[in-house]
């Protein structure tokens, strides 16, 4: 489909706004539905086609207001639509399960304590990023989780490359997340001991009579939760978490702009096969036991070129970008290094308006000598060359409890 | 006289000026706007020309001049304070004064009733 952020010709104002979270929108066949579809649309949520499920991208209170209330109070998304996968070694070994996986991601996941998850990405041949994925020491399995877009090809790679192991997707359950500063209030009304997680833990949890797996994360930089439940017991736990007066529902239009504020890539705008970790500034995703020196040094795919611009740095880096107007800057605006737009240096990857920082906020890619904050750049928006001021990310304090 | 566009703009017709802005409807879709940029004063617009832009936080959409002329006055009151255009969108959220090339062209826009039922 056309990525578009203008109103096509026929609809000046857009009844139905889009934005590029429909990017993935599949636009032939049936859309798919979450086991949380009927309580979207009993909330009144506005609903979209996203990665080919049909999605809320808001609900009455609308992006701001729902936005606002996640970093305030506590918001509850339907995420499930994510793949949700259990990786297990027929030696039923943590270790050959986690050694398996360590040959398609950077990551040190024989490191990673049980109860414990990691954020990762598989990477290719190229060094270029296939998706992003949390992954989970879950003892004697890994409970990995990718986004939805890339479910089907990211099964097919774990099943073709992890030797001596089997691969399953959990699609009978769904994932609800809980984010913001009353999360722990809200989920602990329910489950007392979740209060005692800290960030990236990953516990079994009973939430309303539903057998959950919890971790302590999300994708919004507030503290929070996210919840593996049944499908079966999904919209039953979702309704008894919204019956807490600081939990409203929130749509997908605000997940974009809590993330975008947090500084968190969206797999497909900022990141992509023609994106390496390094280029993407994502280094710190690399553990020590992976890079030169390190106990397993590489052996992922691309790790020539990744442990090289490692060592001797990126032509480009993905970075911050506060533009100094009010006039929010939207993934696709060229980047210059000069106002009268002569000499073209990037590309943003995502920009809106951040409703926390009370202003445009936006990330993308310049090359290395633009990519130390406080450098100006100019961003392309409606034929004027904007200035916009290289930031150091995230734009909000995240408030994990580490 | 009040007449509407299929595009969800009204008009306010006084003599050869029109004031315009979007409608509630428009309003109530586009969702809480963070930035409108309007035409400076004076410029020519043909109809249908991008005349200005409003933006939620999910995406920018294109205003449209709803019929041919100059702009004689902008309300800079919503460019400072974009609620404005969602709190009060057919009063203190108009956007411009319209100077209209042909003021017979607006016999061709909808009327209040005809735009109620465009939008059902």
């Amino acid at each position: 489909m056309k990525r578009c952020v203008r109103a096509p010709d026929t609809e000046p104002v857009r009844p139905r706004a889009v934005h590029d979270l429909e990017v993935f929108l599949t636009d032939t066949g049936q859309l798919l539905t979450t086991p949380l579809h009927s309580l979207h649309l009993s909330l009144g949520a506005r609903m979209v086609p996203f990665a080919g499920y049909d999605m809320p991208v808001q609900y009455a209170a609308g992006v701001l207001k729902e936005h606002l209330h996640t970093r305030t109070r506590a918001g509850l998304f339907d995420v499930s639509h994510m793949g949700q996968v259990i990786v297990k070694a027929d030696s039923g070994a943590y270790a050959d399960a986690a050694a398996a996986l360590e040959k398609l991601v950077p990551v040190d996941i024989l490191g990673l304590k049980e109860g414990r998850q990691r954020y990762g990405f598989f990477t290719d041949e190229n060094g270029g990023i296939l998706d992003d994925l949390m992954i989970t020491n879950r003892g004697d399995h890994l409970l990995v989780v990718v986004n939805a877009a890339c479910k089907a090809a990211d099964l097919a790679h774990m099943q073709a490359h992890l030797a001596g192991c089997s691969v399953t997707l959990l699609d009978d359950r769904a994932l609800i997340a809980l984010q913001g500063p009353a999360a722990e209030t809200v989920l602990a009304t329910l489950a007392p001991e979740v209060a005692a997680m800290k960030f990236m833990d990953v516990r079994d949890v009973a939430l309303a009579g539903a057998a959950c797996i919890v971790s302590r994360s999300g994708y919004s930089g507030e503290d929070g939760y996210e919840v593996s439940v049944p499908a079966a017991k999904a919209e039953k736990l979702a309704r008894a978490l919204l019956a807490h007066e600081a939990c409203e529902a929130i749509g997908l239009g605000a997940r974009d702009s809590l993330r975008l504020e947090a500084g968190l890539c969206l797999y497909g705008n900022d990141i992509d096969t023609t994106t390496s970790p390094i280029e993407a500034s994502l280094d710190w995703a690399i553990q020590k036991a992976r890079k030169a020196g390190g106990e397993r040094e590489g052996g992922f795919p691309g790790a020539d070129r990744i442990l090289g611009q490692l060592a001797n740095g990126t032509e480009r880096r993905r970075v911050g970008l506060k533009p100094e107007g009010k006039a929010p800057v939207r993934a696709h605006a060229k980047l210059f290094a000069d106002a009268d737009g002569a000499k073209e240096i990037g590309e943003v990857t995502s920009g809106t308006f951040g409703p926390s920082v009370e202003g445009p906020v936006a990330m993308g890619y310049v090359p290395t000598a633009f990519a130390s904050a406080g450098t100006q750049v100019f961003a392309e928006v409606r034929g004027k060359y904007l200035p916009v001021t290289v930031a150091a990310l995230p734009f909000i304090t995240p408030t994990y409890k580490r | 006289m009040l007449k509407f566009t299929a595009e969800h703009e009204w008009l306010k017709l006084e003599g050869d000026v029109a004031i315009v802005g979007i409608t509630q409807h428009a309003a109530d879709q586009l969702g809480d706007l963070v930035f409108v940029e309007l035409p400076e004063v004076g410029a020519t617009f043909d109809k249908n020309g991008e005349a200005a832009t409003v933006e939620s936080v999910k995406a920018a959409s294109d205003v449209y001049c709803p019929l041919a002329g100059e702009i004689v006055e902008i309300n800079d009151a919503i460019t400072a304070d974009p609620a404005l255009v969602n709190s009060d969108p057919q009063g203190k959220g108009w956007f411009f004064k319209l100077k209209l090339a042909n003021v017979a062209d607006a016999d061709e826009l909808l009327d209040e009733a005809a735009y109620k039922e465009l939008i059902g």
